[in-house]
């Protein structure tokens, strides 16, 4: 069985597997629930000045059956006294010295605030702090929050101001409310930031009631934005995760959050550069039990793959992503039909006829009636392998003409003239 | 009438066994159901159903909560969707096509979602169609069943006053008084036709064409007449004591059930059902649930040949019911003191060649003759075709089968004033079937009075008719 133990900007786990900073950290017994599961590590919901909740907080977004492909929330940070926590946290990790406790932390923009509290948590025995400069909703309008992590000179400077006050890893967890990624990261490396995860959740209105016409969740009639979190917000978080990763300005541990699910999510956040991965929508929905699948899953893979620890495969793929001017314009794919496992539903052909390029008519075969692809016109965009609802029935051939590769970035500097073609 | 209850079970334990089998889907049911249609493009399920409902669209809707549309879209191609939804032969139409049939043999539960959907407007009384202006035309309908409420349906969205007349206190016929009341309760397609009614349709019920009100005088009123009058009485057995007390014919049998009155309805502890198509089906199987305590198919031919659909068998079997192949019945036999079905004297039979209708001969052994006690006999041997009634009707035509004679698309008969549609036309089949044709015969009414051409939804397939012959009915 492979080793998922994973050294994290110094903090040791048990496995990648951490819950992320939310309600399912909210208190002692929570995580200690949580460890007991399985989880390797627990970032402790955000604390700070006890704050005040509305009522309701939540919302999503269902997808068919599928309930909750996307979640969003207008809680706060913790509503539990500092103390109250502080007691709890040194208590948890006394009884789980070998799990990793992170605590994550959001004062107001003072550097005594954050001295104050960074030493108080550092005394706990905690292993480390994550600084909370993403949460878009409610703090972010008190100058907190993803009002740091927007102003790249702030994240640096609090970020700075919290490794003067103690020698505990800090996290820096950005926030994806923002044009690029990149700025952000490096202004947290630029701070002295020991790691990153990301992303916090994406600004976010749920939906309207039909029936009331107000929006979703009603406050009283009112409703503000939120932040955006599950399976949905997945894509969104892979892109920002390997953006760092490949950046080579960056070169920091990155804890992976966003939409992660089971061990399939976790994983291709290890491949596209994470070290450890943060989860929290999926154990609203359906508990901390979901870790045993995730280690399991990871564990079976790592073994069918033949590696021995899980750190062989952090960022295994980011030397796959690339910009699309390096992409090879003369690597040339179609799309086959097997049209003995064809059931004949015919999305393909009106998938590829008003979404596409118009290349699978109708063919005759036995009597039957077929979607068959002309691969003359195909131009192999994937889009009718996707609808096709019978496993195995599409496939993407690849046609080798033995051209050679060439990039966009070669032909226009080949052929400068190109540079207006799309 | 006195209560008599023959059966040996309960009225409660009677009202237990005639619960509906595929009962309405609860709302999660549905949507999780709407959810799992991977919405074809040129549905086979489409193809499939003679109305060719747009299956998809109509499911799609049922996923977005929008239920009024996809009712709509039912009714828009079959103004008797909710009593289709309950009787159709899925298995061999919609759902036998349905891709996910193909692909993990889990069809799609198509008839209970159209259930689902029309339900919901039904029960609000929210009519998804009005009437068109009037344009002045009558027409007559004879006979309320699929085949008239839906010609009268179309013609009434196109504008013409239009009146049904039939014979029976109810409106809807087989729909009405011939279903297994496990499928369908006379509620349904008594609410469908309201449903016309509110559109401007006249019901004159109770109304015997020859009797009440002549042809002529029918023809004076309309401009045109539309003949859905369906088939005759059930064939006889000619056989020594077919006329017993004790001896019923299975559409008789079945309008005695629909009444629901439990205590008043026949049933014999030994009960022998003649035939094996669907309606034998019906009468077994209902004969079985009314507590009948041995219930026998009796066929003269084997299980390969019974023209019953496969699920149907598949449902009398689950009902315990005893399947005589190969066994005809040659007299039926009274008690010495009592004149009543005592015993069902039968005879083995021999299959031969197939004959030119591809159904192989038989013929019986000799000395092979039995007597079984029965206390009841069923005939379900098919009904008889109306002859004597189209031979009043000048200038009608029907083909060596009986069966009226018209042009395929437009439904008109050899007269030009009548059109017809259903069992009468097609010699028996389906309410779906019956209600495509009162659609086709619509437009064949709207053509001949106006020249104007119409066409409803689903009155052919949408696309690629020319190679329409997948999984078509």
């Amino acid at each position: 069985m492979a080793d998922l133990t994973v050294n994290f900007a110094g903090i040791k786990s048990p496995n990648p597997f951490w819950l992320a900073s939310a309600p399912p950290t909210n208190m002692g017994s929570m995580v200690e629930r949580a460890f007991d599961a399985g989880w390797g590590g627990a970032v402790w919901k955000t604390l700070g000045e006890p704050i005040r909740n509305v009522c309701s907080r939540l919302a999503a977004v269902d997808m068919g059956p599928q309930r909750m492909m996307g979640l969003n929330n207008i809680e706060l940070i913790t509503d539990r006294p500092l103390e109250v926590n502080l007691k709890e946290i040194r208590e948890c990790k006394r009884k789980y010295p070998k799990h990793a406790l992170i605590i994550s932390l959001m004062v107001e923009s003072k550097r005594e605030a954050w001295h104050e509290i960074a030493k108080k948590v550092e005394d706990t025995g905690a292993d480390g702090v994550e600084l909370n400069f993403g949460c878009p909703h409610g703090m972010s309008e008190r100058g907190m929050g993803a009002a740091m992590g927007q102003v790249p000179d702030y994240t640096c400077m609090v970020t700075e101001w919290v490794k003067e006050a103690t020698r505990l890893p800090v996290i820096v967890k950005l926030t994806p409310n923002v044009t690029s990624i990149t700025p952000p990261g490096r202004a947290a490396v630029r701070g002295g930031a020991d790691a990153l995860s990301l992303i916090n959740t994406i600004n976010s209105v749920m939906g309207v009631d039909l029936e009331t016409m107000i929006p979703h969740p009603n406050v009283n009639g009112m409703a503000a934005h939120g932040g955006y979190c599950g399976p949905a917000v997945k894509p969104i978080a892979l892109n920002m995760v390997s953006e760092l990763a490949r950046d080579p300005e960056i070169g920091i541990p990155i804890s992976g959050i966003g939409g992660i699910s089971t061990w399939r999510d976790a994983t291709e956040f290890l491949l596209l550069g994470a070290t450890t991965v943060q989860v929290c929508t999926a154990v609203m929905h359906y508990g901390y039990r979901i870790v045993e699948d995730m280690i399991d899953g990871l564990s079976n893979y790592l073994d069918e793959k033949g590696f021995r620890s899980v750190n062989e495969i952090i960022g295994h793929s980011v030397r796959r992503i690339t910009d699309w001017g390096n992409l090879d314009l003369n690597y040339k794919t179609v799309a086959r039909i097997d049209h003995k496992i064809c059931i004949q539903c015919n999305l393909c052909h009106i998938a590829c006829e008003d979404g596409a390029h118009q290349c699978i008519p109708f063919t005759e075969i036995e009597g039957k009636r077929f979607p068959i692809v002309d691969e003359a016109e195909c131009v192999g965009c994937n889009l009718c392998y996707l609808v096709c609802p019978s496993p195995g029935c599409i496939s993407m051939v690849r046609l080798d003409d033995g051209s050679r590769p060439l990039t966009w970035r070669e032909l226009t500097t080949r052929q400068p003239e190109t540079m207006t073609a799309d | 009438m006195s209560t008599r209850h023959d059966s040996p079970i309960s009225i409660e334990q009677i009202e237990r066994n005639f619960r509906e089998i595929a009962p309405a889907l609860t709302a999660a049911d549905a949507i999780f159901e709407a959810n799992r249609c991977v919405y074809c493009y040129d549905a086979p399920c489409t193809r499939a159903c003679p109305t060719h409902i747009d299956v998809p669209a109509f499911i799609k809707k049922i996923a977005s909560g929008n239920l009024v549309g996809s009712a709509r879209v039912i009714f828009d191609a079959n103004p008797i969707g909710a009593t289709c939804a309950r009787v159709c032969p899925v298995d061999v139409l919609c759902e036998g096509a349905c891709v996910e049939k193909t692909l993990m043999d889990k069809p799609i539960e198509i008839g209970r979602l159209q259930r689902y959907a029309t339900d919901y407007v039904m029960s609000r009384e929210r009519d998804v169609f009005q009437a068109g202006a009037p344009n002045g035309k009558t027409v007559g309908i004879i006979g309320s069943g699929p085949a008239g409420l839906s010609c009268a349906t179309y013609l009434a969205r196109l504008g013409y006053g239009v009146t049904i007349y039939d014979r029976r206190p109810l409106a809807g016929g087989l729909d009405t008084y011939a279903m297994a009341e496990y499928k369908m309760p006379m509620r349904v397609s008594v609410d469908e036709a309201r449903m016309a009614e509110r559109l401007g349709v006249e019901f004159k019920l109770n109304t015997e064409i020859g009797r009440d009100i002549s042809l002529a005088d029918l023809e004076a009123a309309h401009d045109s007449i539309f003949l859905g009058v369906g088939l005759g009485e059930t064939s006889r057995l000619n056989i020594p004591g077919e006329d017993l007390p004790g001896v019923y014919d299975a559409l008789h049998f079945i309008e005695r059930i629909k009444t629901r009155d439990w205590a008043n309805i026949p049933i014999g502890r030994t009960v022998a059902v003649i035939g094996a198509g669907n309606t034998a089906i019906d009468a077994v199987t209902q004969a079985k649930r009314l507590g009948a305590e041995r219930v026998l198919m009796i066929y003269r031919r084997s299980q390969r040949e019974m023209p019953a659909y496969e699920y149907e068998y598949e449902l009398a079997k689950k009902d315990a019911v005893e399947f005589w192949w190969q066994t005809a019945p040659v007299a039926i036999l009274s008690d010495s003191e009592t004149p009543r079905v005592a015993a069902l004297r039968c005879v083995r039979m021999d299959l031969g060649e197939a004959d030119a209708s591809g159904r192989r001969t038989s013929a019986p052994v000799p000395g092979s003759e039995f007597e079984i006690p029965v206390q009841m006999v069923i005939k379900a041997l098919g009904q008889q075709k109306r002859r004597s009634f189209f031979e009043q009707i000048q200038g009608v035509e029907l083909d060596n089968a009986g069966r009226l004679r018209v042009n395929p698309e437009t439904m008109q008969t050899d007269n030009p004033k009548y059109f017809a549609g259903g069992d009468c036309v097609n010699g028996g089949r389906e309410a779906v079937d019956a209600s495509q044709a009162g659609k086709l015969a619509a437009q064949g009414i709207h053509l001949s009075l106006t020249g104007e051409k119409v066409e409803f939804a689903g009155a052919r397939l949408p696309l690629h008719e020319e190679t329409s012959g997948i999984k078509a009915h």
